[in-house]
């Protein structure tokens, strides 16, 4: 039996305040750390469980951790990513909300592990909840002694900031939202130098998502071997999937890394009464979209990569056989259009014209030649970009309009939408 | 605490004043509603760094707005989640009954209607922000009743300027 650890306080109506914290072991794994072990051997820790980043990418969290330099005549910097823009996704949201000092502990552990005495919490501005949950549980642990000077009686020092965006989803590529607590306009920055090296105010700064952090106390409290032998082997450990769409019980689920797709499903409820699935965006709005038939497909980073989709950040979005697949990629690449940082021009001017050419299409005036136009759009636009925003959408579209082909062309054919 | 104060206190959590200039925009739009000019030159005047700094933010992030919104600010979600979970229907039963459309103030100046991207919330798809708080699971039923509340807030804050306005001549 699978038993969460990262959603057991979510439900406590208090499971925000230290208190609650506390009494299911909050703040053991710092008093660890600092008690017993070596900066090095909590990244060590962290390199045995083979725990990869939840942000997206999957990237693994002790590999990054190692890139940062020993020796630097800079501060180190930890950064949070907690700018959670991606649709379909708010995982990071109900952890911050409703067991913020998860994530505390974490960056306390992480700092002391990367050598940082610095974080900041990128936060996106709408999440004011959160914002204030995370304000009160900082406060409650530099009151406590978790933060501050000389942490339980250590040398180990750490403060944590919180920085507000404003809104704008290219703030979750890492080094756009670098140069956002830059105070600049987010737009990404070539790599090399990677963040590890020459991040914030190029320093040496290490880049984690919300969710990451916040595996890093079970990790030490009860071993990188536990962890690993949660999913499989290369990318295990529990994972929060956010399930929404026309499911009958959307909502944050704890399960095992690899789950099958339509056994999560099947956790939140199956599909609508009387509605029968059609589709699953299976991690947020840039994974491709993976048709009815592909649904026994495990949820991790390389199960999905195989079946040409991805993880990216868990969010499933369920789409049942009531909704154009059409207007579903017109609204996805609308998003990707509407945030574009406009930096790069297949990014900027790709995406416009393919959105309006889809909501033409959509209208029940489509063209014979547009549905090659939109696959030499997404040609144009994949892998010619500086960050992964074009690549999402283009990823998204041309999954679309590999499964749904026949959707699009009876829009054009007969120049309406059918589902209309 | 003054918008002055407010503002050197954020900037003192970091090493380059110019990090703060997003944190100050959030305060100053706090302050003001929203951030012409003037205040967008106070903020760089109080941070000490370059005017066209804070300019460049406050139209490249969509929080920060440089015209005048309405007391209420409502911003619909019609991503992907909510627009499967029916926000479409929702934004043609407010601009019905709003009678005004998506991107407009009512002429008293109680509501701004704005769509948005994903809220970060699509469990409780379809959501929508008002100020600080998100209202989620919305049908057209709720949606009425949210809108009856907040006419009624804005009763009593009106009301109650009137008085403080009254009580210096009584």
């Amino acid at each position: 039996m699978f038993e969460p650890v990262l959603l057991k306080n979510i439900d406590a109506p208090d499971g925000h305040v230290l208190a609650t914290y506390e009494a299911g072991g909050g703040y053991q794994a710092l008093a660890k750390v600092l008690r017993e072990h070596t900066p090095d051997e909590v990244v060590e820790l962290v390199k045995q469980s083979n725990l990869r980043g939840r942000g997206g990418a999957g990237f693994p969290t002790g590999m990054k951790w190692g890139f940062v330099p020993k020796q630097s005549d800079k501060p180190k910097y930890l950064c949070c990513n907690a700018d959670e823009g991606e649709p379909g996704t708010f995982k990071d949201r109900i952890i911050m909300e409703r067991d913020p000092h998860q994530l505390v502990e974490g960056l306390a552990v992480s700092a002391y592990a990367i050598g940082a005495e610095t974080a900041y919490v990128y936060v996106r501005g709408e999440y004011v909840k959160a914002i204030r949950r995370l304000e009160q549980a900082i406060a409650e642990a530099r009151d406590k002694g978790y933060l501050g000077a000389g942490i339980l009686g250590s040398d180990f020092s750490f403060a944590i900031h919180i920085h507000c965006g404003a809104g704008a989803y290219i703030c979750g590529e890492e080094t756009a939202m670098l140069e956002s607590l830059e105070g600049k306009r987010a737009q990404p920055r070539l790599k090399p130098p990677f963040p590890a090296v020459a991040g914030l105010y190029a320093s040496p700064t290490v880049i984690n998502n919300v969710e990451t952090l916040a595996c890093v106390p079970h990790i030490v409290m009860r071993g990188p071997h536990w962890f690993r032998a949660i999913g499989p082997d290369k990318s295990p450990g529990p994972k929060l999937y956010c399930v929404s769409g026309q499911v009958r019980k959307p909502g944050l689920y704890e399960l095992p890394m690899g789950i099958p797709l339509r056994e999560l499903v099947e956790h939140a409820g199956g599909p609508l009464p009387g509605r029968r699935i059609k589709a699953v965006i299976p991690g947020g709005v840039s994974a491709p979209v993976i048709p009815k038939g592909g649904l026994d497909v495990g949820m991790d980073f390389d199960s999905l990569a195989a079946a040409g989709s991805m993880l990216g950040s868990a969010g499933v979005i369920v789409v049942d056989d009531s909704t154009c697949m059409v207007k579903v990629a017109a609204r996805i690449v609308e998003f990707f259009h509407h945030e574009s940082c406009g930096k790069c021009t297949p990014c900027r001017e790709g995406l416009n014209w393919a959105v309006k050419v889809l909501r033409r299409i959509e209208a029940g005036e489509g063209a014979p030649g547009d549905l090659e136009q939109l696959e030499k759009l997404c040609k144009g636009i994949f892998g010619n970009t500086f960050c992964a925003l074009g690549d999402g959408a283009a990823m998204g579209l041309r999954a679309a309009l590999a499964h749904f082909r026949d959707e699009f062309a009876a829009h054009i054919e007969e120049r309406r939408c059918p589902f209309h | 605490m003054s918008m002055r104060e407010k503002i050197e206190e954020a900037a003192a959590r970091y090493p380059d004043q110019r990090s703060a200039i997003m944190p100050a925009l959030l305060i100053a739009q706090q302050e003001h509603g929203h951030l012409p000019g003037p205040v967008l030159e106070e903020v760089a005047d109080i941070l000490g760094v370059e005017r066209i700094w804070v300019y460049e933010l406050a139209t490249f992030y969509t929080l920060f707005h440089t015209e005048p919104v309405g007391m209420f600010h409502l911003q619909l979600c019609d991503n992907v989640s909510c627009m499967l979970c029916g926000s479409e229907a929702l934004l043609k039963h407010l601009e019905t009954v709003l009678e005004i459309r998506k991107g407009d103030t009512t002429p008293n100046r109680l509501f701004t209607l704005s769509t948005v991207e994903c809220l970060g919330a699509c469990e409780m798809a379809p959501v929508m922000q008002v100020g600080d708080d998100y209202h989620g699971n919305l049908d057209t039923g709720r949606l009425d009743a949210l809108l009856d509340r907040l006419r009624a807030e804005a009763g009593q804050v009106i009301g109650a300027d009137l008085a403080d306005a009254a009580s210096p001549g009584e």
